[in-house]
């Protein structure tokens, strides 16, 4: 055999920038279909009401104007979004209907859809059709949950409650030396992706074809399908390139079913293109929790437990994946840290806002600000290293596989794979150079104040239960991959094409990566929870094993002779001095399919550490230094990964600093545009670093490799929070709540100035 | 109404409402869908294109404001045979991922370094502090920037 | 986010554009389109006609003589980077030019633009009111001039009537011998002022004279804090000055609180700017 492949661990370059950096990249608002109309949908303006009626004549009567669709035009009886991950009867209830359904319950709510010549005729047509709403009181907070009911059907504005539990933390916080008791808040915001979403969709009396397909297009198929009445194989979804998801694009949302059901009743190619204002309230939002955590430990700083109650302030509906947020936060408080005894609640209240969903490091994010807070805080008060208290409280190498908190309801229990977490710590020190820098905790330097934070984290990836490749080796010599993964902008197209050309040991250049679209593979199941490099590559190399063999049979055929005296480079069939080439080998086209099974996720883990610069007269806070060290198992694309690592950090910073979904209390989204709802930008966050390690893969897969991409955002906001804390120390500033805006870093400097003074 | 001007190199015309703006009527009319549209209303900077060299946010323009005008869209800066310096150098230090924003990137880049090949970190953050990217963290870009800057004149003088 | 229809006019005189403009009635001027199109895109304006400056001369030059700076309505904000003299004809003005949003913003947006826009929290029309500025408007029954104190009724709102064009904008003549400082504190870079100082004074004999300051960001116009300048003439600029100064200011402005800052935020954030660009006009 010749020298093995090694693209696995190489920075390629990727394939998929040759057209994206030309603008030659196909998103689904570049897709035009012969005939095509536009559609815009009707939403609701109105909070929560009881839908009286819907007049569309006016609207109708405007030039240009094909079809106004209301709910009755749909079906009779609305179907409903169901939840793809853990699904429960008890959330039934809440799922949402396609379109309003006798009540609104969120402003942004889909009332009807207009299709006409152009877009911007479509959107005339919005003011002309008179709807006629009852309001009744809005449900926009915690402390209004009387106001109204929701579901009136349902009793309360309460959807169900998660449990986490380990050990038994009663009786840990019984007996601690010390506990301390705070609540903590972290804001709505979301995803925020650049490309808006959008749909082409297509009916052509047996088949439909929807455009703009991405995360989960066989799941989003199967309920398309049904809803619809349609079978599968009349539904076709295409992924074509996507402009970023993190978590929120491609779950199935009311667009998913209004355009394609749109285009069936109308008998033309309907294209929706969603612009930003309708995103923000359209779109899944996410992080929105206020919670109360005790922590206990005993007087030289061994954690005890963790015990408290979580309010997940999750909208007006639960989409198909709006559990698994709150599920997170409760489940996965503890961390990289040992901590035996828990006990937390995680409440999913129903409110008139737009519905929330999973957006990078779900839960993650807002459980890692609350833990990382608390972790600071009993250092503090114990009179300990902040530093010191992380490493006695780390889970050990010795102690994996080590058992998470088990969950309730969908009954589920999840342990550490693999880890050197102590190593990764000492390593994110060093690489921070925070020996050198500690000495500046607090000081006073050009009118603002320096200070220090580090903090772990934990990255959950490789969600089962499969993936399914499909490998044809072309009749030219060179290989199709078809993929259930989906790409969001990952770089899949090469970061499959390496793991390819290393199982097959051919050339990276003669293969080519096809993704996401339901014509791929029968069964796919898409991208999430991190999951694409591991389910899918591991799904790679089952498909490589099984051509390799059906090529040496085949190959030992033409040679005549046994297929193990065959070897193969990927160009050629060799048995002693006989070969023959790939190319042409069969006048046909060599398939397999392959699917890789998997029950046990994975955990990527890391460090990060923070330096900050705080002027308490403006509230501004400089980020002068950011490191992450993740040690992800095995990298198949440093360069990829690294990418990823960096953009995930400055969106957690995003999250800390400026983003805000902020909603009145009548359930009006005050947050209407870029102009409000602010996004990092280029000069923001100049010095973010992160390296990547390769200390434990994960046993659970045959890469090793541990799902990562979304570790970098999930203790950030923890990290800088500690960092303003220890800045602003001689005040004892201590935040509480994100974001970290100028106002309020200012109210809490005034605030401890003020308490100083009484 | 009708509209012409110099598109990338060629002469364009195109019929439009008064009401359409550049963006729409490069995506719609004229086939070039390279300049995307993440937000419409001047903030995120994916529909940059050159009018007359300037970089300018075309959803932020009427199509008839155009007329007579020579626009450059990412198509006018790319050719089939090579990727531009710019373009490799993007590649070469990773900086795209969902490539929904780089055409806004490139052309604003291009602009400013054809104008101040010499600009500094400091500058580029600042004139690129006008594009939105969700994906790469914008330090990569910065980078990718920085090093095209030889490809149009700029001497390294630390080497 | 397409805008509603309107008719389009580009005009190749003044005269044929205020003509456009009374007969209308319901339109309005675009010129670089910067603040214009993103009302256009969420429909917050619905003008039957937009009538376009683009082919009428004259109005983009930056006229530097001894009696001032006269900016025509057109001058984009790259223009006015651009032109050198302005670092010693009016170096407040280009200092707070630098501020005014973003590199391709900066290719279209125009003075007259931005005044007319007349957002509470722009640069451009905090530094009129700075410098006693005067705009000429011309309408159908001909030309008028107008401080620029009084050209800003409130919040998005000026004095042109729905058949005036702003022309020109001119500062009065700057002299070496005055102190000055432009400041303030935006979310990001590029983004508005979450409130900005314009000063700018002579000191004479160690006193203060002839003290301006404007800001933004904290009132529905821009602001000239009248009474923290007459708190400041004929003292000098030492730290209790400062102080009062900068409690006179807290005092006096009343800002809304909306979504980005409480009120009382933005009159400490104003009494902060205020303090430090005083001791900056002084280093």
């Amino acid at each position: 055999m010749n020298a093995v492949n090694s693209y696995i661990g190489r920075p390629m370059e990727r394939v998929e920038d040759l057209r994206f950096l030309r603008g030659r990249g196909t998103f689904v608002g570049d897709v035009r279909r012969p005939g095509q109309l536009a559609a815009v949908i009707l939403r609701s303006s109105v909070a929560h009401g009881r839908l009286c009626g819907i007049e569309v004549s006016r609207a109708l009567g405007l030039p240009g104007v094909h079809r106004v669709l209301v709910a009755r035009d749909f079906a009779q009886k609305i179907p409903r979004i169901q939840l793809r991950l853990q699904p429960l009867p008890d959330l039934e209830t809440f799922h949402q209907p396609m379109i309003a359904d006798r009540k609104v319950r969120y402003v942004g709510e889909p009332l009807a859809v207009v299709v006409a010549e152009t877009a911007a005729i479509a959107e005339d047509a919005l003011d002309h059709i008179d709807v006629d709403i009852e309001s009744l009181p809005a449900v926009a907070s915690r402390g209004q949950a009387e106001a109204a009911l929701l579901f009136e059907e349902h009793g309360t504005n309460t959807a169900i409650t998660w449990k986490a539990s380990r050990g038994d933390a009663d009786a840990a916080f019984a007996n601690a030396d010390y506990v301390r008791r705070e609540q903590f808040k972290v804001q709505r915001h979301a995803a925020m992706f650049m490309e808006p979403r959008g749909f082409v969709a297509e009916w052509d009396g047996r088949k439909l074809t929807v455009w703009g397909a991405a995360k989960t297009a066989w799941y989003n198929r199967r309920l398309l399908a049904s809803s619809l009445g349609l079978s599968l194989e009349a539904v076709d979804l295409i992924e074509v390139d996507v402009g970023g998801g993190f978590g929120s694009r491609g779950e199935f949302y009311p667009e998913d079913y209004l355009v394609p059901a749109t285009a069936k009743l109308v008998g033309r190619p309907v294209k929706w293109s969603e612009d930003r204002r309708e995103h923000m309230m359209a779109a899944n939002h996410a992080r929105d929790i206020e919670c109360e955590v005790e922590i206990a430990a005993t007087r030289d700083g061994k954690i005890l437990g963790l015990r408290g109650q979580v309010w997940a302030d999750i909208g007006a509906y639960v989409r198909t994946n709006g559990s698994v947020g709150p599920r997170n936060v409760a489940q996965y408080m503890s961390g990289p840290y040992a901590i035996e005894n828990i006990d937390l609640k995680a409440t999913m209240l129903l409110t008139n806002k737009t519905p929330s969903g999973t957006y990078r490091g779900p839960g993650r994010f807002e459980t890692d600000f609350v833990r990382e807070r608390l972790l600071d805080l009993v250092a503090k008060d114990l009179g300990l290293d902040r530093v010191e208290l992380r490493r006695r409280n780390l889970v050990a190498d010795s102690q994996m596989p080590y058992e998470l908190a088990s969950i309730t309801p969908y009954d589920s229990s999840t342990e550490l794979d693999s880890g050197d977490y102590h190593a990764v710590f000492d390593r994110c020190l060093a690489e921070f150079g925070y020996e050198q820098k500690k000495s500046l905790s607090g000081k006073l330097i050009d009118g603002y104040y320096h200070g220090l934070a580090i903090g772990s984290f934990i990255e959950g990836g490789a969600a089962g239960p499969k993936e399914e490749a499909r490998l044809v080796l072309e009749t030219d010599g060179s290989l199709t991959v078809y993929l259930g993964s989906s790409s969001v902008g990952q770089g899949l197209e090469t970061i499959m094409a390496q793991i390819a050309a290393d199982a097959m040991e051919m050339p990276y250049e003669r293969i080519r990566v096809l993704h996401g679209s339901t014509t791929h593979v029968k069964d796919g199941y898409g991208a999430y929870h991190s999951r694409s490099t591991v389910m899918g590559g591991s799904a790679i190399l089952l498909g490589a094993e099984k051509l390799k063999a059906r090529i040496k049979t085949l190959g030992a055929e033409k040679l005549g002779c046994a297929p193990e005296q065959v070897a193969l480079d990927g160009e050629r069939v060799t048995a002693g001095t006989r070969s023959l080439p790939l190319a042409g080998l069969s006048d046909q086209t060599i398939e397999v399919e392959a699917e890789f099974l998997n029950k046990k996720y994975t955990w990527a883990y890391g460090t990060q550490a923070a330096h900050v610069a705080v002027d308490p007269d403006t509230g501004h806070v400089k980020v002068l230094d950011y490191m992450s060290v993740e040690d992800v198992g095995r990298m198949i694309n440093p360069a990829t990964l690294h990418g990823q690592a960096i953009g995930s950090i400055v969106q957690g910073l995003g999250g800390t600093f400026l983003e805000h979904l902020v909603y009145d209390e009548n359930g009006q989204l005050l947050t209407g545009s870029f102009a409000d709802y602010l996004l990092p930008t280029a000069s923001d966050f100049p010095k973010v670093r992160s390296v990547t390690v390769e200390l434990k893969p994960s046993p659970n897969n045959p890469l090793g490799a541990k799902g990562a991409g979304e570790g970098g955002i999930i203790p950030v906001g923890g990290i800088i929070a500690n960092a303003v804390a220890d800045a602003l120390r001689h005040l004892n500033v201590q935040p509480m709540e994100l974001p970290l805006s100028p106002p309020r870093i200012w109210a809490l400097v005034e605030a401890a100035k003020a308490g100083m003074m009484a | 109404m009708k509209v012409a001007f110099e598109l990338n190199g060629k002469a364009a015309t195109a019929t439009v409402e008064p009401r359409t703006t550049l963006a729409d009527c490069l995506r719609d009319e004229l086939g070039q869908t390279g300049t995307h549209l993440a937000c419409e209303h001047g903030v995120c900077g994916a529909c940059t294109v050159l009018v007359n060299g300037e970089a300018v946010r075309s959803c932020l323009a009427l199509a008839v404001q155009a007329d007579g005008e020579r626009v450059t869209t990412v198509e006018g800066l790319s050719s089939d045979e090579a990727l531009s310096p710019l373009q490799a150098a993007f590649r070469k230090h990773h900086a795209l991922q969902c490539g929904f924003c780089t055409p806004g990137f490139i052309t604003t880049a291009h602009a400013l370094l054809t104008q101040e090949p010499d600009a500094d970190e400091e500058r580029i953050r600042e004139v690129l502090s006008g594009n939105l990217c969700r994906c790469t963290g914008y330090m990569p870009i910065v980078e990718a920037v920085l090093e095209a800057r030889g490809a149009y004149g700029h001497k390294d003088v630390e080497r | 986010m397409k805008p509603p229809a309107f008719a389009y006019e580009s005009p190749a005189t003044l005269e044929e554009a205020v003509g456009l403009l009374a007969r209308s009635g319901n339109a309005k001027v675009i010129s670089g389109g910067q603040s214009l199109m993103p009302m256009l895109a969420f429909r917050l304006a619905s003008p039957d006609l937009l009538v376009d400056l683009k082919r009428l001369k004259g109005l983009n030059d930056i006229v530097v003589g001894n009696d001032g700076v006269a900016l025509g309505a057109k001058v984009r904000w790259c223009d006015i980077e651009r032109d050198k003299r302005l670092q010693t004809a009016h170096p407040l003005l280009a200092e707070a030019v630098r501020h005014v949003a973003h590199y391709q913003i900066r290719n279209r947006g125009t003075v007259g633009g931005s005044l007319a826009h007349a957002d509470p929290a722009a640069e451009m029309p905090g530094i009129a009111v700075a410098c006693d500025a005067k705009l000429t408007i011309v309408g159908p029954k001909g030309q008028r001039i107008e401080s620029a104190v009084d050209f800003f009724k409130g919040a998005l709102m000026t004095s042109l009537a729905a058949d005036e064009i702003l022309t020109e904008v001119k500062l009065p003549a700057w002299s070496a011998a005055r102190r000055w400082a432009f400041l303030e504190f935006a979310r990001r870079r590029g983004d508005f002022a979450m409130a900005g100082v314009a000063l700018h004074y002579v000191a004479s004999g160690g006193k203060i004279e002839d003290m301006h300051i404007g800001a933004i960001g904290v009132g529905d116009t821009p602001l000239r804090l009248r009474e923290v300048e007459a708190a400041l003439n004929g003292r000098q600029l030492d730290d209790a000055a400062i102080e009062n100064a900068a409690a006179t200011a807290r005092r006096t402005v009343h800002p809304q609180s909306d979504i980005h800052a409480p009120a009382e935020y933005r009159r400490a954030l104003l009494a902060t700017l205020l303090a430090r660009a005083l001791r900056h006009s002084a280093a």
